[in-house]
């Protein structure tokens, strides 16, 4: 028997709080059936930090609200075929874009130096931190998006169905995630 | 005298001076809409309730019902039409489901789910809307407002109060209250 070239999935977490991932963990066992296949890219599964050229299919959880999450996010677009925004935080800013009608400094001075309990803190500055953005968005807002899968988080078993039924017509060969099911 | 219209091919018995959707309810047909209570005057505002009389697109919640005329509502072209709608009103409010007391008891939710609604599609607009929270008993959530004007209705036309308008036009469209500071706590306004 000649083996399927097994898809590649890459996956990444930006303005959002693993949930949805911890979500995609709920399939449970039949993560080792649909490993067989899949395979993990850049993911936090994996700890690999950048995608391979060739991936497949890519799955944003989280909006963008900073610098570095537009950068990653660009970075998926430009190495997966299909791009899948998860969650409601990917989809329109969720939860993180609630702070979206405050000033940003409004924020960082409440958080680090006007909260009670704080003395004399400060804003962090590390020239490593990314900057924060003025306000959360949504990911199809800078990219262009295949698909999206609601919720909050989308069920295990709506990651799979979601998945499955936009891989499913993507042509035959993507077959293989329906029948991991 | 009783007449009749076609609604997607199903024949609909209407009495005189019955819309289109109030015919189409009394039969049990489900047309979309935000803007339109079966209370109210209709309003003909949102334009979900959308639909091709004879081939032309008009509002069924204020469009009078005429024999043998040929209506479509669940047609491809007309629910893409009204999901455009409706992901521009999630865009241009502030609808945050998953904290929204109303999640689950929504029209607005319960339509974009009916159209199956995956996306906003559009930029959202993340505007700033206070709330005014100055009445004892009545909060106006200005975030969730989608301008139906059903709020307006129900004050002017059943309770000859008149406590709210819309103000401004286009995109500057706005709910106004009926007092000097313009803040609900100032209008005797009493809930129930
Ligand atoms: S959609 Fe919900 S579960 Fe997913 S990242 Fe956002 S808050 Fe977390
Ligand atoms: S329900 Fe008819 S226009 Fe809004």
């Amino acid at each position: 028997m000649t083996e399927k070239k097994k898809l590649k999935v890459a996956t990444t977490s930006l303005a959002g709080c693993f949930g949805c991932h911890m979500s995609f963990l709920d399939i449970d066992e039949r993560l080792f059936t649909l490993l067989e296949h899949i395979e993990f890219d850049r993911s936090p599964l994996t700890d690999i930090k950048t995608c391979s050229p060739d991936c497949d299919i890519g799955i944003i959880e989280g909006g963008l609200c900073n610098a570095e999450n537009v950068h990653v996010l660009r970075e998926f677009r430009k190495n997966c075929k299909i791009l899948i925004a998860m969650g409601a935080c990917a989809i329109n800013g969720g939860l993180p874009a609630q702070r979206n009608h405050l000033p940003l400094t409004t924020i960082l001075e409440e958080v680090y130096h006007t909260s009670p309990g704080l003395a004399n803190g400060m804003i962090p500055n590390d020239p490593e931190l990314p900057l924060p953005l003025n306000q959360v968005h949504p990911i199809h807002e800078v990219v262009k998006i295949d698909y999206f899968m609601p919720g909050c988080p989308p069920s295990g078993r709506r990651n799979l169905e979601g998945a499955d039924r936009s891989v499913g017509r993507q042509g035959a060969r993507t077959r293989a995630w329906p029948d991991a099911l | 005298m009783s007449y009749t219209f076609t609604l997607d091919g199903k024949v609909i018995p209407f009495a005189d001076g019955q819309t289109i959707i109030q015919a189409a309810s009394a039969a049990g047909v489900f047309i979309p809409h935000l803007c339109y209570h079966p209370e109210f005057k209709p309003h003909g505002s949102c334009k979900l309730c959308t639909v091709r009389v004879n081939g032309r697109h008009t509002a069924s919640c204020t469009m009078r019902a005429s024999a043998g005329m040929v209506v479509e509502s669940e047609t491809e072209e007309i629910n893409a039409e009204r999901r455009a709608l409706t992901q521009m009103l999630f865009v241009e409010g502030n609808h945050f489901c998953p904290s929204c007391e109303q999640s689950g008891n929504c029209q607005l939710q319960a339509t974009a789910y009916h159209l199956g609604m995956m996306s906003p599609h559009y930029d959202h607009f993340f505007p700033n809307r206070p709330v005014d929270a100055s009445h004892p008993e009545v909060l106006l959530e200005f975030n969730r407002c989608i301008l139906c004007s059903l709020c307006v209705r129900a004050s002017r036309d059943v309770d000859g109060k008149n406590v709210f308008a819309l103000s401004g036009r286009g995109i500057k469209t706005h709910l106004i209250v009926n007092a000097k500071s313009g803040a609900a706590g100032r209008y005797g306004l009493r809930a129930g």
